[in-house]
Parts: structure tokens; sequence; C-alpha cells
């Protein structure tokens, strides 16, 4: 691929978000003639170079497995591999490495929990509470759960904004609801969930808290041991490392008593075809070779953050947000889909007369990559009446020119569909 | 990276702005014999084609439902080329309008058959939109192929 274009200018002060562009290979390209705009950070930000070269690098000089092997190759891939693993905690301020597990990604991590610590606590007449604007990663494991153990799926309502109502919520934590689960931000409407208000507010009742952190992680610093959750589920391809790769952060009580969920190796102490005992956390829940791989990958992209900053990318992107906001509600015939007061990163609206399938296209050919339909939360798209929305959602390397080139581009279509 | 010759006014014709906004054949149909729904799960689009078959002829024909510019003026335009045609026309049809947005060799006398329809031609450049050129003409298929006696009349 040898076509390049030179990215838009940005006009933030502070924060050298087109420097940082440099740093990502696949921004750089022409799409239908255009200069890339990639408005898509929601579904999977792109990568850095730094990721890239540490997966490259990866197979090109360490490759092996891991915790096994005596020789020096499977040594290194094995304390890299686990240098990952504190890294992680670190990131997210868990107390021990130990209640890092290695998904595959979000929707892994939600389905482990389901399915072992759901099924050996969720029983027939209990309830499981989800929130209105989950993904339906976090619908319908649950779902799956109740359906088995013949208990219910309850819902936390929301108000037109799409902000939780809390008072409905505290209503919902009856003695027969088993564990609460939420996302941290939502992928559709870009709130912020007030998630350490509803931790403490379930554990006054002794109810569990699984958070969905997948659009979470790459916007805000995470403090599980501050929030006080019990699970934490996140992936690593939203924050610019690798697909395929994802954590659950757990408890360590709690991922102690729970029953493995996959079988395999890695996660026995020994094994007789009378009895295996499993292995210690966090390997009796990283069943078979993983994608090591992925983690030196995500590995990679946590230090990429650190080296930006979260509280800088998290600046940058709302003041994103905030401009892109303000001129979106300029245009005729638009509406912002979530207007809560505490949002991040996802830009979520409607035209009046003009589906967004056709929006997709027409920006597309301006080179403006952005997501439209259900996003994975039809619940949601009904709640607000609405078949699909278009969404552009921010990453550190978008710029306010780009916002710009986005807003030409709606222009164009409405011109288009007028 | 690819060249990319595509227009995307060769996708959006002035036609297909006419008739998604306003769709001909729009409305239920009270004395329909047939009728199906067309669901894209990925993309939200629904319709229903209601369809009135007498002696293996389209008497006639409409739709309801949501769907973008692409899918709504596709079913629009079908329901106006259909009325009137025998099943075995419309079968014909519906292999020529198949071929002509997934770009399969279309045979000669295809365009001439498929009248106004070509303004579709531009789809086969487009290939996630081809889901919704095709949409309401599988569900018109799934009507078409219904037994009589399975068929709701409502």
């Amino acid at each position: 691929m040898s076509t390049t274009a030179n990215r838009v200018g940005s006009v933030a002060v502070g924060f050298d978000a087109v420097g940082f562009s440099q740093d990502f290979p696949a921004l750089h390209q022409l799409v239908h003639g255009k200069p890339l705009v990639y408005l898509d950070n929601a579904a999977t930000s792109q990568k850095p170079r730094s990721v890239i070269d540490a997966i490259t690098r990866f197979y090109e000089e360490d490759c092996s497995n891991i915790h096994r092997g005596v020789h020096l190759l499977s040594e290194r891939a094995t304390k890299a591999y686990e240098e990952v693993r504190l890294a992680v905690q670190q990131f997210i301020h868990a107390a021990r490495p130990a209640e890092v597990i290695f998904v595959r990604g979000t929707t892994e991590a939600i389905n482990l929990v389901a399915q072992s610590y759901g099924r050996t606590h969720v029983k027939t007449g209990d309830a499981v509470l989800v929130s209105a604007m989950e993904h339906h990663s976090n619908i319908v494991p649950w779902q799956i759960l109740c359906e088995e153990k013949g208990s219910k799926l309850r819902v936390i309502p929301m108000n037109d904004r799409g902000e939780l109502l809390l008072e409905e919520y505290e209503k919902l934590l009856t003695p027969e609801t088993k564990l609460v689960a939420v996302a941290h931000v939502s992928n559709v409407l870009g709130t912020v969930n007030p998630v350490k208000q509803i931790i403490r507010m379930a554990h006054e009742y002794g109810i569990p808290v699984l958070v969905d952190g997948a659009q979470a992680v790459p916007h805000l610093q995470v403090d599980v041991q501050d929030l006080d959750c019990d699970f934490y589920a996140f992936s690593g391809h939203k924050m610019y490392g690798p697909t395929g790769i994802g954590i659950l952060y757990g408890k360590k009580r709690l991922l102690e008593a729970m029953p493995p969920y996959q079988g395999g190796g890695d996660m026995i102490s020994s094994v007789t075809f009378e009895k295996t005992t499993y292995n210690s956390l966090p390997h009796k829940f990283e069943a078979g070779t993983p994608n090591i791989s992925g983690v030196i990958g995500l590995g990679a992209a946590i230090k990429y953050l650190a080296r930006v900053g979260l509280d800088n990318v998290a600046t940058h992107e709302h003041d994103l947000l905030a401009y892109a906001t303000e001129q979106i509600t300029r245009f005729s015939g638009v509406r912002v889909i979530g207007t809560a007061q505490a949002k991040a990163a996802v830009l979520s609206f409607v035209l009046d007369g003009i589906h967004p399938h056709d929006i997709g296209t027409i920006l597309d050919h301006e080179g403006i990559a952005v997501r439209t339909g259900h996003h994975c939360a039809q619940p949601v798209m009904q709640f607000f009446g609405i078949p699909a929305t278009t969404r552009a959602s921010f990453a550190l390397y978008n710029t306010e020119a780009e916002v710009d080139v986005l807003l030409r581009g709606i222009a164009k279509v409405q011109e288009m569909f007028a | 990276m690819m060249p990319d010759s595509r227009d995307i006014r060769d996708l959006y014709q002035d036609m297909i702005f006419e008739h998604s906004k306003r769709p001909e054949n729009f409305h239920a149909l009270p004395d329909a014999n047939r009728k199906a729904e067309g669901f894209n799960p990925l993309c939200g689009d629904h319709f229903t084609v209601f369809l009135r078959l007498d002696n293996d002829t389209v008497t006639d024909i409409s739709f309801e439902g949501l769907g973008c510019a692409i899918s709504k003026s596709s079913a629009s335009m079908m329901t106006a080329s259909l009325k009137g045609k025998t099943k075995s026309q419309v079968q014909e049809l519906f292999a020529q309008f198949q071929r002509l947005v997934t770009n399969r060799a279309i045979e000669t006398d295809d365009e001439a058959e498929l009248g106004k329809l070509v303004v579709f031609s531009g789809v086969c450049e487009f290939p996630v939109r081809v889901k919704c050129a095709i949409l309401a003409w599988h569900a018109m298929m799934s009507a078409l192929d219904q037994k009589a006696d399975m068929v709701s009349t409502e």
C-alpha cells in the first residue's frame, strides 16, 4: 500500500493529535480518492506501529508456547505474556495480577461470568439486572442463563437523554436479584454511567456487579478497586490493541469460588481419569493455548496509552465531542441520540427522512468511516423509536478538522436528499 | 490500494430518490391472498409485500415498511413492474434483476425486459448495498411461492 494522503490539521492546543496520528499506519490512506477520516473507533480503533511491531517481533523472535517449555523461547514468551498481566493489573488498578484473566474479548468475559458465576449463584425465581442501554453482549449471555435457570432478566430504565433512572434502579435491588450487569459507557449513546454509585447501591443489598467496560477503557481512567466492582470486562481492540484479546477482572474471592468456564490444558494442576485438580488463579480460567501474540500486542497498546496519557486523551476527546455536538445541532433536521450530561467520545444522530444506511454510504464516498445500524443494541433503538443511527466515535488521533469534514459530509447528504 | 472509479451518483440516481420519497403502491392490500415479510437484521430494514394472485397472474401488488432509499425505491419500482405479470414472468424478472444488481453476466435481452429497473445497475459496484436492493424482491418471491391454503389473507 503506497498511497498516502496529507492528514487534515488540528486546531486543538496542547494535544498533538496530528502528531499521534503519525503513529497509526492505517490512517494514512485515500478512501474513494479522499483522505481517510476514521470515526468508527467505538467499533474498533486503529493500531499504532508499536502494537503491530510487538506482534511481528513475537512471531519473528519469541514464537513458542507458554507455561510449558523449558527452552529459551518459551521462557521469553512466558515472561512477556505474564508481564502484560502485570501491566493490565496496573492499568485498571487491580489488587492482584491473579485477578486479571485473559479472554477473547468483552463478550467472552461476560459469558464466562454468566456461565461460571451465574450458573452457580442464580437459581429459579432469581433475577439478573441489566440496563436499558446494554450492548447485546451484556444481554444475551444473561438471557441464556435465565432461560436455563428459570430466572428473570430485569431492566434498569433510562430517560430520553440516555441516563439511567437510579431511583427506579434502587427499587429493582430486591432479594431475588443476584447480579447487576451494566455498561460503564454506552456504545450507542456515549453515556458515562455513574457505575461507582450503581455498585455502592447494589452492595448495600449484598448484590455483586459486573461492569462492561469495553467503551470505557480507551477513554477514561479505570480503577477497579476505587469502583469496588466485582467483575470488569473489556477488549483490547477498542483501546489500540489487537482483536481477539480481552480481559476479565474479578475479585479474587469470587473467582476462587467459581467453577472453571472451559476445561483443557493449562487450567489444571493434575489430571487422572478419575479426578482433575484445577490450577490456581488466573490459570484456572485460561484453558488451552491463549492468544499469546494478542496479549503481547495488548501490552504494547497499554504502553502506548500510558505514554500519551489517558487523562490527556480524555480531555482531547471531550473537546472533540463538545465541538462536534455543538456544530451538528446547528443543522436543521438533525437529532442527536444520547444527550446525557456525562458522555464520552460517541456522537449518534439521525437525519430527518434519510436512512442511516444511505448516510453511511455517502459519507464513505467522502472518505469518512462511521458506523450505521443498530450498533448491537436493538433495545436502545426501540426505546428511541428509530431503526438505526449514524454514529461517529472519536479516538486520540482525531481532530477538529476531521469533525469539519464530517459536517461537510452531512451537508452533502442533506443536499443529495433535498 | 485499488483505484476507485465508483461514483456515488451511479448508485443514487434521480429515479431512486423519486421513488424513495414518493413510493408507489406503498400501502397494505386488503384483498391480498399472498403476503411475506423481508427483514434485514443488520440494518433494520423491514418490508411487507402484499400480492393478489389470480390464475397465476399478479393482479395487484403493494408494500409497506421501513428502509433506506435503495431498499424502498427498489420495492416501489418492483411493485410497478410486476403488476399484470404471470408467475413465470415474475420469476424471470426476479432472476434478471438479481443478475443486474450482482453484476453477473447480463444477458442481452435483460436490459430491455428490466426497463426502468436498470437504474439499479450501479448497485453492483457497492457490494454491501446489494442486500438493500434485493430485500423486497426476496419477500415478493417468498409470497409468490406460498401455497394458497397456507396464506393469511388478513
